[in-house]
Order: structure tokens, then C-alpha cells, then sequence
């Protein structure tokens, strides 16, 4: 520590002997670390859009079922706790936001056509937020309760039936007597999604009528729960595992898309690798800096250490050097990318591109998602990798022979 | 009289292309504490080479090398260094001062890394800069000074912490006469006030006749050892 103060001094004013060439590096680290979160970001606001648009399909981060459901989604393998029951358990059990459901399978027909959906038999009110539909882009009305008698479906379904707003519908599916269970409704309203698979696919109903329907009494055949944050779903899981009987199957949403769950994995372990390659290619300019630096230095090296300073000293001075280099770089780039972030927290338009990203299950908008981890993460390598390359120099450095360095010059 | 520094049978062997130098050559020596020596001899005649033996820059291939009492010879890389740092002044022919430092920080370089206080360093550095003639030329940098001014800055940072010893390799070598002479009486004063062993390694005919004590080598050797009042 005695002489840190000295090591510090010279390492910061060796630093600026070469202005030029510590301005070009600062910018290169710079630059390096604002590509590292930038890019990070825009992957992240990618995935975040997949996976919030996945999980709003699902919807919620957890969902109970009857252990037999999920291999076989029809109308017998309902969770046996009546509704009512579940109602009760689940209210001021401190969850964010819940709601039991029925989702069977069904066929949809209008005068023109048919085509199999899925059927969701929901309570309006507690699917506020939960669901993928925004209810402002609604063309006619949303239901308004579980006993509502309407139907609303998808704007591209509407398309495909030749239907719209006003008319009527048959929709079809079976009781648990495997008896067919059929009736008409009156579309009321058509929605918007930011996936048109979803449009396609999902058709919404009241929860009570489809039970009437369905001849199921108090019953459904999920709960869905969410917690708010999809990366940290332990702890709702382990709040509704304790809620429910234990013979129903509570499961994540990781499980129950597997292909979202392994992408989020991908996607955090792409970001790790994209950051050190990053990294690798500023390694070589950090490096270079350092053996520069020290080669234009043999003789100062050899006089302080004839002076009596210790080689460790050497090594702390060159090592010292490198991570002024890197703070003050990390401090540009971070800087940098907080710049040019936050302007586009209203989101990038890449409509240009959105169809090849609805396949993947992203939106046209893609907001750039600025996560202290990820920072954080790219910091860290900058800092440890930066440190490890700086030791070869510095080592090199200290191992001089005093004489041998200053005869070098002379 | 107490022995500052003692070598015994020094042999040092360089090799140029294929020949073998000998550098040192069964070199024998002692210099006693508050000792002022000049070395001379030839170029290639071994005095660089025993000074660095005796600062404990460089090792004899075989031979002891007694400071103050302590065998440095085989002492390791830390403990040469702190050998340096506490008993030992440098002075170089040239390139003796830290660029990135001012002449104050150069005097203090030295006793920072002893770890001396802010407050003690700052008056031992005043007092000994204005000993040598650098008041006012504190806070410049070795390139805003003259070679006499940066050589003085030198002898000052080699003194300043009181070295039982200071070994001086050709110290007027980029000096002008005038300066030479002034740099000599600064030595001497040094030496006779505080008590600090000079051996001083010369080609210069005005150094050697500043000294007490004027050792003549040789190939490695000792070929002379002469006592004699200085001019």
C-alpha cells in the first residue's frame, strides 16, 4: 500500500505520455464495450418480446392443471377442485394477478368456412393484463363478463371464416360424455395480435357459458398465475405448488413451452459468448498498448528497479496502467451506450424485417432492453480478461535485470 | 575504521562473439565507511562492472561481495532490491531521472517506496535540492532541465535518504568542466558532512584528482591503489 500511491502516479501519467495512443485505445475500449451492451440490449429486447408474447399466449409465468391435461388437452381431464374452491384459495394468496380458465379444443364455423381452434373459456375481469390482446385494438367490444354469451375472435380468423362484427358463429366441441356440445354465438368483437398465429388460433368465450356449454359445472381446466417477471418464477411456483391439492400438476412456463425456456438459456449464454469475442478483438489492441508501452520503457523499468524498487512493484505498475486504461475506457462505453439507449426505449421499428421476426415469435417493434446484469457482465469480462491480458507484459516487465535494461539504452 | 564494502576474488566473464572477456579477475578490494574512491581504468578495464557487483545490479560468476557488513552475492531479486532501497545511492552516467516526474518527485522517489511520510519527504527533498543549487527548479521536469541541473537531481535523490554507500558510474561523462567540478565539490562535501562511502568509476582526470583514494585497473584487475591528497 506504501507505495501504491507512487505506482499510481506513474502509471496514470505514463498513461498520457503517448496521448495519441491512449485516446485511439480509449475509443477502441470504448467503442468495444458500447457494441457489447448495445448489442446485448437489442438481443435481449428481442428475446423479452418473444418470450412475453409467448408467455401472454400461454398466458402466465405458472398454470395448474390436472396431471393428464397437458398431454391430453380435452374436456375430462378438468382440475378437480370445483372453481369456486380454487377462487377461494387463490384470493389474498398474494399473487400478483391469477385466473382460472377452460381451453379445450373446438371448430369454429361461420356460413362459409370452418377451421379448428382453440377455445378459451375465461372471467374478463381477472384477464385484464394477462392476456396478448390489447384491448384498445379491439374492433366492436371485448366480453365484459364470465357469463357473457359472445364470442370474440381473431381479426385474421374473421378472414379466413368470411365473418365480421354482428354476425353469427357455431362453435363445436365435446362434453365430458363425449357427447358433442354445440351452440351459436354472435362475434362481438375482433382482435388484434402482434402474432397473426395467435389471430388464427384462439377463440374467446365466458368462462360460465362455455361450462353451460360444455356441461361441466364449477369446473376448469386451468389456473394461471403471474408473477410479473418471467426470469424469476421460483417463487410464485413454490406459492401456488403450496396452494393447490397434490394431485394437480403445477407447472413453469419454461415447461410448458420448452421451446421459449431453452431459447432464454441460448439467448443469456449468446450474449456471454458475443461479449468475450468482443473482448478477444480488443485484447489484441489492449495487449499491443501494454508491450508498447513497455518496450518504449526498458530503461525507466531498469532505473527503478536498480532504485530498489521490488519487480512486484513493476508488475503493479504496468497492471495498474491497464486498468486505468480499461475504467476509463468502460466509463466511455458505458456512457455511450446509456446515450444510446435510452432514446430508443420507444422502440425500433424493423417492420422492414417484422414478417421473418413473427416467424420466430417476435414483434415488428423491437425496444432495446438495458439490464444491469447484462452490464454489469460485459464490465466484468472487460475487467478480468483485461486484467489477464495486461499480466504478460507486466510480467515481462518485472522480470527484467536492472543492468541488463539500462545497459539496453545506453 | 569499519569496512563499508569488501570483495573477494571477484571473477566476472563476459562473452563477446566467441571471446571470453574477463571483466573481473581475482579482484580483491575494501573500502572503508566514509571511503572516497575513484576507479579508473581503460574502457573495458572492469570498474562498471565492479560497481555494479557491488550495487548488487549484476553477479560475479564466483567471489564474495560484502555491504555493510551483509554477503549480497547471493541475495535474491527482493532482497537486492531492498538492499538498494535502504543502503545503496545511485548515480548514472546518464538516464538517471523518471520523465513523468519533477525534480521533487524524483529526490522523493526513492524514500516513497521506503514508505517516509509525505511531510518528511518534502523537507528532506527542499533541504538537499537546495544543497545542490535546485531552488525554484522543484516542480520541472527532467526536460526542461539542463544535463548539470538533471545530474545534480540525480546526486540529490542518491543522497537524500542517507545511503550508508553511493557508487557513481562516470558522473561528469555529459558534464561540462565547470559542472564537473561543482558536481566533485558536491561529492565531497556529501562525503566529508555525512559520512557517506562515494566510489566513484571515472575516465575523467579532474574526478580522479578530487579523491583521497584513487584504485587503477586493468583488465579486470587492480593494477594500482594509490592514496593521495585531493586537489
Amino acid at each position: 500500500m506504501r507505495t501504491f500511491r507512487i505506482l499510481f502516479m506513474l502509471a496514470w501519467r505514463n498513461l498520457w505520455r503517448n496521448h495519441r495512443r491512449t485516446l485511439i485505445m480509449l475509443a477502441a475500449i470504448g467503442v468495444g464495450i458500447w457494441a457489447m451492451i448495445f448489442m446485448t440490449a437489442l438481443t435481449q429486447g428481442m428475446v423479452n418480446e418473444m418470450i412475453k408474447d409467448g408467455i401472454s399466449a400461454l398466458p402466465g409465468e405458472v398454470q395448474v392443471h390436472n396431471p393428464a391435461y397437458l398431454d391430453d388437452p380435452n374436456i375430462n381431464n378438468l382440475i378437480a377442485t370445483p372453481d369456486s374452491e380454487l377462487e377461494k384459495k387463490f384470493t389474498g394468496a398474494g399473487l400478483v394477478q391469477w385466473a382460472t380458465r377452460i381451453k379445450v379444443p373446438a371448430v369454429i364455423t361461420s356460413e362459409r368456412e370452418s377451421r379448428g381452434v382453440t377455445l378459451l373459456g375465461i372471467d374478463p375481469q381477472r384477464e385484464l393484463g394477462m392476456t396478448f390482446i390489447d384491448l384498445d385494438n379491439i374492433d366492436g367490444r371485448f366480453l365484459e363478463d364470465a357469463a357473457d354469451n359472445a364470442v370474440v375472435i381473431g381479426r385474421k380468423l374473421a378472414t379466413t371464416l368470411e365473418t365480421e362484427v354482428g354476425k353469427r358463429i357455431v362453435l363445436m366441441s365435446q362434453d365430458p360424455d363425449n357427447e358433442i356440445a354445440d351452440r351459436g354465438f354472435r362475434v362481438v368483437g375482433l382482435f388484434g395480435a402482434s402474432q397473426e398465429s395467435f389471430e388464427e388460433t384462439y377463440v374467446f368465450a365466458g368462462k360460465e357459458t362455455l361450462q353451460k356449454l360444455l356441461k361441466i359445472g364449477d369446473h376448469v381446466t386451468e389456473v394461471v398465475v403471474s408473477g410479473g417477471d418471467y426470469r424469476n418464477v421460483e417463487p410464485v411456483f413454490e406459492k401456488v405448488s403450496a396452494l393447490v391439492d397434490e394431485d394437480l400438476q403445477v407447472s413453469r412456463w419454461t415447461d410448458l413451452d420448452s421451446y421459449l425456456g431453452t431459447m432464454l438459456k441460448v439467448m443469456d449464454g449468446f450474449v456471454l459468448v458475443w461479449v468475450i469475442v468482443i473482448f478477444l478483438a480488443l485484447s489484441f489492441g489492449l495487449v499491443n498498448t501494454l508491450v508498447m508501452a513497455v518496450f518504449e520503457r526498458v530503461r525507466e523499468i531498469g532505473l527503478m528497479l536498480a532504485l530498489g524498487m521490488r519487480p512486484s512493484s513493476i508488475l503493479g505498475q504496468i497492471v495498474i496502467e491497464s486498468m486505468l486504461l480499461l475504467f476509463l475506457g468502460m466509463f466511455i462505453g458505458n456512457v455511450l451506450a446509456w446515450l444510446t439507449i435510452i432514446p430508443l426505449q420507444g422502440g425500433i421499428d424493423i417492420s422492414i424485417v417484422a414478417e421473418g421476426m413473427e416467424m420466430m415469435g417476435a414483434s415488428s417493434v423491437l425496444v432495446p432492453q438495458l439490464r444491469l446484469q447484462d452490464v454489469i457482465l460485459a464490465n466484468c469480462v472487460v475487467l478480468v480478461l483485461g486484467f489477464l491480458a495486461s499480466l504478460s507484459p507486466a510480467w515481462r516487465a518485472s522480470r527484467y535485470e536492472p543492468i541488463e535494461a539500462i545497459t539496453k539504452a545506453n | 575504521m569499519t569496512i563499508a564494502v569488501k570483495c573477494i576474488e571477484l571473477c566476472k566473464t563476459y562473452r563477446q562473439g566467441d571471446t571470453d572477456i574477463k571483466a573481473l579477475d581475482h579482484l580483491s578490494i575494501d573500502v572503508e565507511t566514509g571511503g572516497f574512491v575513484c576507479l579508473s581504468s581503460p574502457s573495458g578495464g572492469g570498474k562498471t562492472t565492479l560497481l555494479n557487483a557491488i550495487g548488487g545490479l549484476d553477479k560475479p560468476d564466483s567471489g564474495e561481495v560484502w555491504v555493510s557488513g551483509q554477503r549480497i552475492d547471493q541475495l535474491g531479486k527482493a532482497a537486492l532490491a531492498d538492499l538498494r532501497l535502504r543502503e545503496i545511492g545511485f548515480v548514472f552516467q546518464a538516464y538517471n531521472l523518471i520523465p513523468v516526474l519533477s525534480a521533487r518527485e524524483n529526490v522523493e522517489f526513492v524514500m516513497q517506496v521506503q514508505g517516509v511520510s509525505t511531510d518528511e519527504r518534502r523537507q528532506k527533498s527542499q533541504a538537499i535540492l537546495e544543497e545542490v543549487g535546485l531552488k525554484g527548479l522543484e516542480d520541472r521536469r527532467p526536460a526542461q532541465m539542463s544535463g548539470g541541473q538533471q545530474q545534480r537531481v540525480a546526486v540529490a535523490r542518491a543522497v537524500v535518504s542517507r545511503p550508508a554507500l553511493v557508487l557513481a558510474d562516470e558522473p561528469t561523462a555529459n558534464l561540462d568542466s565547470k559542472t564537473s567540478d561543482a558536481l566533485m565539490d558536491l561529492f565531497s562535501e556529501l562525503n566529508e558532512r555525512h559520512q557517506t562511502t562515494f566510489i566513484i568509476a571515472t575516465h575523467d582526470r579532474r574526478v580522479m584528482a578530487h579523491v583521497p583514494r584513487l584504485i587503477k585497473m586493468l583488465d579486470g584487475r587492480i593494477v594500482d591503489d594509490i592514496a593521495q591528497t585531493p586537489v
